[in-house]
């Protein structure tokens, strides 16, 4: 089983929802990542989505677009990102670390020179924005192959047999887009994800983790209460923005929100 | 002849050309462009559709379009006669409103209230507000902060038109990145907006879709040439950002293989500078903006910024068709410099009496080259995209004259 299987096996038997926190790989600097990322885990993350720096993140907000940019000043790349979760896992061999990004830093490694890489690192998933399984089944097969989870997206247009689509062939978990939007959006509404995900979860028995539009501890709480787990990504890179010349505050805002978080969501999750 | 180009008929129901196209999109687009796919299916084999498209373009876009035989250029370069195919003289200024109004009566059709378009040079731009406000529909226009730097005229003309012109800040501020941002808009009105792409990239079904609107331009020509000389020309020349006018000048003549499809990409400052907005002759095959294509990006796939004199080619991509073309040998990529632009666009501005576009000066500097090693019996037909009046401001101030 892989490791995000196993970890949401577990959440669901403890009837916990997952807190997964999504921050840019580099961001604001590459020394600060993989440090970033034993911090979330301390305070209780249970998967880390580590975003791969990309010059056109066509379906982030401004906020992860920032980010991507700080991340590139420094060189980063889709390599360097792949090295950062060898480095994370040297010292943890249990918490899922999901690469999401966009298509072209694979497309430039080359499909099976990336899926061999991605096992090598031990990344448990990939998701990538701009490919969906109208064109992705090849890079699919390869993840698949060398059990790394491709996960797919939902958005609230998707249709039945979309979502099916994707109960098919992605495993780990499916993301679904808690809103019509970019990354960071504040229009959520709640009852139009609780409409959704029972259409969701009429087609597909994978995992759901929400995301887009989830920024602290109440969103979280409502939204956790919907899915199996919710997704923050702008809420926390906006410490990071805030906290440019101050690497160890951004660090210490950022645990403090997701504790927050984690708090409201184990709340929401006693019955 | 060419085996791959025998009978043409790309793209595949998925929008591929060989390996390149296709629909590269986030999931929340997937649905919007599906529904945009099956209208325009539709309406593409709709005779009420068709008509309307037909006297739009005669009556408010001023079609036909000229082939103007440059008598003085020809004779003055000594080599084969050429043609102007006049797109300048349409409606608005460039080949631009050919598209757009097919687009527009797509949005109509499919009940959508509110269009958004991304523009380089502006000519897209342009192009889109006046369908809107024709039609009277809302209208949102992006746009690199440079571009809107250096076309103000045409950022004012949208404005006239009662458009909303959003100054894009992001990454090189240039085209592509209005196109992330008009993608960004999309996917957040996607219910009641239509997003009118202005060349042949992005998702399926946009590079067929536009093709087959500005490929009235290769249609018109192809029977204006006959008609003016008894035969086909033995060469197109057409300049190549995104490429939608090359697509829609060679389209009907890719399966004459007598006929040389050449397009001219934007050197910059030269190729070897790497300055230079030339994805087909000096970048390699990735993914942007929905499609696979040939990019202009590092080895670790990140984009690279691109450099142009004139806007309107200043695309670190280009139309999947373009690529495939490119890959199977029926069309020709070549480039041209900013500096030999301006020769074209000084040698057509005297010797003819006729002030081109920057970027159609592109295609003008290389039929200079070429003009001169052909048979005067030859012929080549030059597709004139657009026209110069946009680009005063960027000339004057080369000249260093204010106005």
């Amino acid at each position: 089983m892989s490791r995000l299987a196993v970890t949401f096996e577990q959440l669901a038997q403890s009837g916990r929802k997952a807190l997964i926190p999504f921050i840019t790989a580099g961001d604001p600097h590459p020394d600060f990542t993989v440090s970033m990322m034993h911090a979330m885990v301390a305070v209780g993350v249970d998967v880390i989505e580590l975003g791969v720096p990309f010059s056109d993140p066509m379906a982030d907000g401004p906020v992860i677009q920032r980010a991507s940019e700080r991340a590139l000043a420094h060189k980063m790349s889709l390599k360097r990102t792949l090295a950062m979760v060898v480095e994370f896992r040297n010292t943890n061999q249990h918490t899922p670390v999901v690469l999401m990004g966009y298509l072209n830093p694979i497309e430039a490694m080359g499909y099976e020179a990336f899926a061999n890489a991605a096992q090598r690192a031990e990344v448990d998933g990939v998701l990538t924005v701009d490919l969906p399984p109208e064109e992705g089944l090849e890079c699919r097969e390869l993840l698949k192959a060398r059990g790394v989870d491709p996960i797919f997206l939902l958005a609230p247009n998707s249709s039945d047999e979309r979502i099916r689509m994707m109960d098919n062939i992605g495993s780990g978990y499916i993301y679904y887009v808690s809103l019509k939007g970019v990354t960071g959006a504040g229009h959520l509404n709640s009852a139009d994800v609780e409409s959704k995900l029972k259409q969701i979860r009429a087609n597909t028995s994978l995992p759901i983790g929400i995301g887009f539009g989830v920024k602290d501890a109440e969103t979280a709480r409502t939204i956790g209460a919907l899915g199996d787990g919710v997704v923050v990504g702008s809420a926390l890179i906006s410490k990071i923005e805030a906290n440019l010349d101050n690497c160890d505050r951004a660090k210490h805002e950022i645990c403090e929100l997701l504790a927050s978080m984690r708090c409201a969501l184990d709340e929401g999750s006693v019955k | 002849m060419n085996p791959m180009t025998e009978n043409y008929n790309k793209p595949d129901e998925r929008g591929h050309f060989g390996p390149y196209g296709g629909m590269f999109v986030a999931e929340t687009l997937m649905p919007p462009i599906q529904e945009l796919n099956a209208a325009y299916q539709r309406y593409l084999a709709d005779p009420e559709f068709i008509a309307e498209l037909d006297a739009d373009l005669q009556y408010y876009v001023g079609r036909p379009s000229p082939l103007y035989y440059a008598e003085r250029w020809s004779r003055e370069l000594g080599g084969a006669q050429i043609y102007l195919k006049r797109e300048d003289l349409n409606h608005t200024g460039s080949h631009k409103i050919n598209n757009t109004v097919g687009q527009a009566l797509l949005a109509k059709r499919m009940g959508k209230t509110r269009i958004i378009a991304e523009t380089g040079a502006g000519q897209h731009g342009v192009a889109t507000a006046t369908v809107a406000a024709r039609l009277g529909l809302e209208c949102v226009v992006y746009m690199g902060a440079v571009d809107v730097a250096r076309q103000s005229l045409n950022v004012y003309r949208m404005k006239l038109l009662g458009a909303t012109v959003v100054a894009v800040e992001s990454g090189s501020k240039t085209l592509k990145d209005a196109l992330n941002e008009a993608l960004r808009d999309w996917v957040t009105h996607v219910d009641n907006t239509f997003y009118i792409i202005g060349t042949v990239a992005g998702p399926h079904p946009y590079p067929a879709m536009v093709r087959d609107f500005q490929a009235i331009i290769g249609r018109e020509a192809k029977q204006q040439c006959l008609d003016a000389t008894g035969r086909l020309p033995d060469a197109l020349v057409a300049c190549v950002g995104g490429g939608s006018n090359a697509i829609g000048l060679f389209y009907p003549f890719i399966d004459d293989h007598s006929v040389k499809l050449i397009g001219v990409e934007a050197a910059g400052d030269g190729v070897a500078t790497g300055r230079h907005s030339a994805p087909l002759c000096a970048g390699r095959p990735g993914v942007l903006h929905g499609n696979r294509t040939y990019l202009m990006a590092d080895d670790d796939g990140e984009i690279i910024e691109t450099h142009s004199i004139s806007a309107g080619l200043d695309y670190p991509g280009v139309g999947p068709e373009h690529a495939w073309l490119k890959d199977t040998g029926r069309a020709e990529y070549v480039n041209i410099t900013d500096n030999e632009a301006l020769d074209g666009f000084y040698a057509l501005t005297r010797m003819e009496g006729i002030i081109p576009a920057l970027e159609s000066s592109h295609a003008m500097a290389y039929t200079m080259k070429l003009a001169p090693t052909m048979d005067k019996e030859q012929i080549i037909i030059v597709n004139l995209s657009g026209r110069g009046d946009k680009d005063m401001q960027t000339m004057a101030k080369r000249e260093g004259i204010e106005l």
